[in-house]
């Protein structure tokens, strides 16, 4: 067995080619080209919007590439759907599993390839191969279970049966250890070993360096759609190395502040409470202060900036005067906003163009006996903003969904800045964003609060917090759990008190 | 602008043009004066409807009880108009049993969260009951005289109801492109939760679009009502699928977001002019069935393709 899987890695078993991938003026990959070796955990770093997920779903056929072409055990391959990759033996196991949760586990694992006797699904022997096969994974359940009633775990080994009874050579898996508990994770990891000991190619995408470096064997980081290094061996890689090239160091200078003077308390939060959070928090931030709140995700960050801007119970005071809590109306009027997380849910409303995005809640203002819709002063707003934030877009009227990530969210924060704002709530302000955009991001949030505005910002990347932020509080499942100025706070510290206490993510 | 750009852009009007000039072909008399008039008297009831059907949409809604609010509109009107002489009273008397049925069809969908395609289903089917008793399931004649002035009056040799008919395209159109209302409920159906999150009253918007469909659905039948000084309690049958069929095809998308006015009209035209032109060479109705199905799938198709070359573009 070991002989044979020595012969499995040394065999190149997916190969990217020059893969190239671009969506309306972005060019999400660039001749992107690495190989993975069969019996072989392969991870995959990157930022954000580094190309990560584009490039996982060029292999699982979701995205054609427009340059450059796949190779699976030395065939070269054009996947039109995710059918067409599932036939050539690769299988891509996503954050959000792919599954029915109201049918059963047999049926989950052989949807689309359903036994039949006659004109009838042959239940009895879709669940004995079922079991068969989650016996493979590890999984010790009926398969004749609703599949909503697994764990988020189980569902992933249901989602790695499925894809061996597919007889999947490349198993990708995109962070699947994000929402797992620690025991969970451990099974996983046990599974990984498993496949890459049959031959099979892994290829793993994930943010967390620990897991890199001690289940890969090998390890490719992408950069802005580009590829930058790939380790065939992880001998003396450290974590470090890795998110260097992750970053590249240009960055960090553009990243370091120069600080700024406080002034008074500006938002009090007192007991503020609402649905995801255990305790009530009562915090302040001052005049010109950016005060970051970290934690994993789940923590309740979101759910907190939701509940100062939208919701009912406690008291939220700006300048000593108190915001009646009557929804985001009441809030904008107060000089209180939200820079939602999900941009493309709750921020963007997609086929509208830059300038209606942009305007959308000035407009109410400036309108016309609070009717009337000033074009003009409209279009004057945008264009100001649209060159002072430097958004690069075609015209006003090009649609937003048509702009990159990072300008966005400049249209976004420039919604914001339209109005007269004293405190500004900025949820994940650069998730999915490149390196580039995400400096100019800094540097506008530390620009208002240069103008003595309060920024109250949640972020899960632990740089983020230490650079941006004055002040740092930590939050984990719901409540609170510490706070420190930032020149206090090292990653090691931030980490420790996010971690849920009884048990490691 | 490209080629691709033009055709994506202004396809639906080429198609117009193409249209008319093929129904001039087929049936000279259709440039006729007299058949422009009987054109415009043919679909005045669904341009006016498709009016606010359009917002309905544009929010990524529907509304479905429009038909059922036309002739509950037209026999409120007769019967307030029989008994007290006065055509005015029937009309305010028919807008404001509108505003009432678009009121708890807001409410109910805005407040309560219910489906609107549920929610106008059901009071479809409330109001069409409620006509029927209403007029003891007879048509009910207008016994007054002057009771046919909204329908049958013209200025400029043109009727009534055609000029009530422009006025609303004018309104609404400048109620969608000039006012905070208008771009609210784009933004509404565009991303409801955008829309929220960046302080539009969402509930009061929608209930305000419903509130306005359901008082022009019932202007629109007591103007048909006039016209025909008749209120029958079968009127405006199908009148929302024509009304929602004439905004697809003028390029309103059923998601919501996207729609102009504009558009709606030439949806409302086209519509229209098949219909007519079947008529003029004397087709039997149930081919015209089958042409304006065929013509409603043939323009969600091209909007397809247009999505797809303003993506290329």
């Amino acid at each position: 067995m070991q002989c044979k899987r020595r012969a499995f890695r040394l065999s190149k078993l997916l190969t990217f080619h020059k893969i190239s991938k671009g969506f309306s003026g972005v060019q999400a990959l660039q001749d992107v080209s690495f190989s993975v070796s069969g019996g072989s955990v392969h991870g995959l770093c990157g930022e954000n919007g580094a190309g990560k997920s584009t490039l996982l779903k060029t292999l699982s056929g979701v995205h054609q590439p427009d340059t450059g072409y796949l190779e699976i055990d030395g065939k070269k391959c054009q996947f039109r759907s995710a059918l067409d990759a599932l036939n050539g033996g690769v299988a891509v196991i996503y954050q959000e599993l792919n599954l029915v949760s109201e049918m059963s586990i047999a049926e989950n694992v052989w949807l689309g390839h359903f036994s039949t006797k006659g004109p009838f699904v042959d239940f009895k022997e879709l669940e004995r191969k079922t079991r068969e096969s989650l016996k493979q994974v590890g999984l010790d359940v009926d398969p004749s279970t609703k599949l909503g009633s697994l764990s988020i775990g189980q569902k992933q080994m249901v989602e790695i049966a499925k894809a061996l009874t597919r007889n999947a050579q490349v198993i990708a898996f995109d962070e699947p250890t994000s929402s797992l508990s620690a025991r969970e994770v451990e099974t996983l990891f046990g599974l990984i070993h498993e496949l890459r000991g049959r031959g099979l190619a892994i290829l793993y995408v994930s943010h967390r360096m620990d897991e890199i470096t001690s289940l890969c064997d090998a390890c490719t980081v992408l950069r802005d759609g580009k590829h930058i290094e790939t380790f065939e061996s992880m001998k003396g890689v450290d974590a470090g190395m890795i998110v260097n090239r992750m970053v590249g160091r240009e960055l960090a200078a553009a990243m370091t502040d120069s600080g700024r003077d406080v002034g008074q308390d500006l938002l009090e939060l007192r007991n503020v409470t609402g649905p995801g959070l255990v305790d009530p928090v009562s915090l302040t931030v001052k005049e010109g202060e950016i005060v970051g709140i970290f934690g994993l995700i789940g923590a309740g960050r979101t759910e907190l900036l939701k509940a100062i801007y939208l919701g009912t119970a406690g008291q939220v005071l700006i300048g000593k005067e108190t915001v009646p809590r009557k929804g985001a109306v009441s809030s904008i009027k107060s000089g209180l906003v939200l820079c939602p997380e999900d941009r493309k849910h709750e921020a963007i409303v997609p086929m509208l163009g830059v300038g209606e995005n942009l305007n959308i809640s000035i407009r109410r203002t400036l309108a016309k006996l609070g009717f009337w819709i000033a074009y003009g002063a409209e279009k004057e707003n945008a264009v100001s903003f649209v060159e002072k934030l430097r958004i690069k877009t075609a015209s006003l009227q090009t649609p937003i969904s048509n702009l990159s990530g990072g300008n966005q969210q400049k249209v976004i924060l420039a919604r914001w800045l339209s109005e007269r704002i004293k405190v500004v709530l900025l949820d994940e302000p650069t998730r999915g964003i490149d390196v580039g955009s995400k400096a100019e991001i800094y540097a506008i949030v530390r620009d208002l609060a240069k103008k003595g505005i309060g920024v109250l910002f949640v972020s899960s990347e632990l740089p983020e917090i230490l650079a941006l932020s004055d002040r740092v509080f930590v939050m984990c499942e719901g409540r609170v759990v510490g706070s420190m100025p930032t020149k206090e706070a090292t990653e090691s510290k931030l980490l420790s008190l996010a971690l849920p206490k009884g048990g490691a993510a | 602008m490209n080629v691709k750009q033009f055709l994506a852009q202004s396809g639906m009007l080429l198609v117009f043009v193409v249209v008319v000039i093929a129904a001039y072909i087929i049936a000279p008399q259709f440039m006729s004066k007299d058949n422009m008039i009987s054109l415009g008297l043919q679909v005045s009831s669904i341009g006016v409807v498709s009016c606010t059907m359009l917002f309905c949409l544009a929010a990524g809604d529907f509304d479905l009880s429009v038909g059922s609010t036309f002739a509950l509109g037209g026999m409120v009107g007769v019967t307030i108009g029989n008994s007290t002489g006065s055509l005015l009273f029937g009309a305010l008397g028919a807008i404001a049993t509108g505003a009432v049925v678009g009121l708890i069809n807001g409410v109910v969908v805005a407040k309560f969260k219910i489906n609107a395609l549920i929610t106008t289903l059901a009071t479809m089917q409330i109001v069409r009951g409620l006509t029927n008793i209403l007029g003891h399931g007879t048509p009910q004649t207008a016994a007054k005289p002057g009771f046919d002035f909204l329908g049958n009056q013209a200025y400029l040799s043109i009727p009534l109801p055609i000029w009530i008919m422009i006025l609303s395209f004018i309104v609404f159109g400048v109620l969608l492109n000039r006012t905070v209302f208008g771009r609210n409920t784009l933004a509404i159906g565009g991303n409801k939760e955008a829309a929220l999150l960046a302080g539009i009253q969402v509930d009061r918007t929608k209930i305000a679009i419903f509130a306005l469909s359901g008082m022009a659905a019932a202007f629109s039948g007591i103007v048909a009502a006039s016209r025909l000084v008749v209120a029958s309690n079968n009127a405006g049958e199908k009148l929302e699928l024509q009304a929602i069929s004439a905004c697809v095809l003028g390029g309103v998308s059923l998601s919501g977001g996207i729609g102009t006015m504009s558009g709606t009209v030439v949806g409302v035209l086209i519509m229209g002019i098949v219909e007519n032109v079947m008529r003029l060479k004397s087709i039997d109705a149930f081919y015209q069935l089958v042409v304006t199905g065929t013509i409603l799938l043939l323009a969600v198709l091209f909007d397809k393709v247009k999505l797809k070359l303003l993506k290329s573009s």
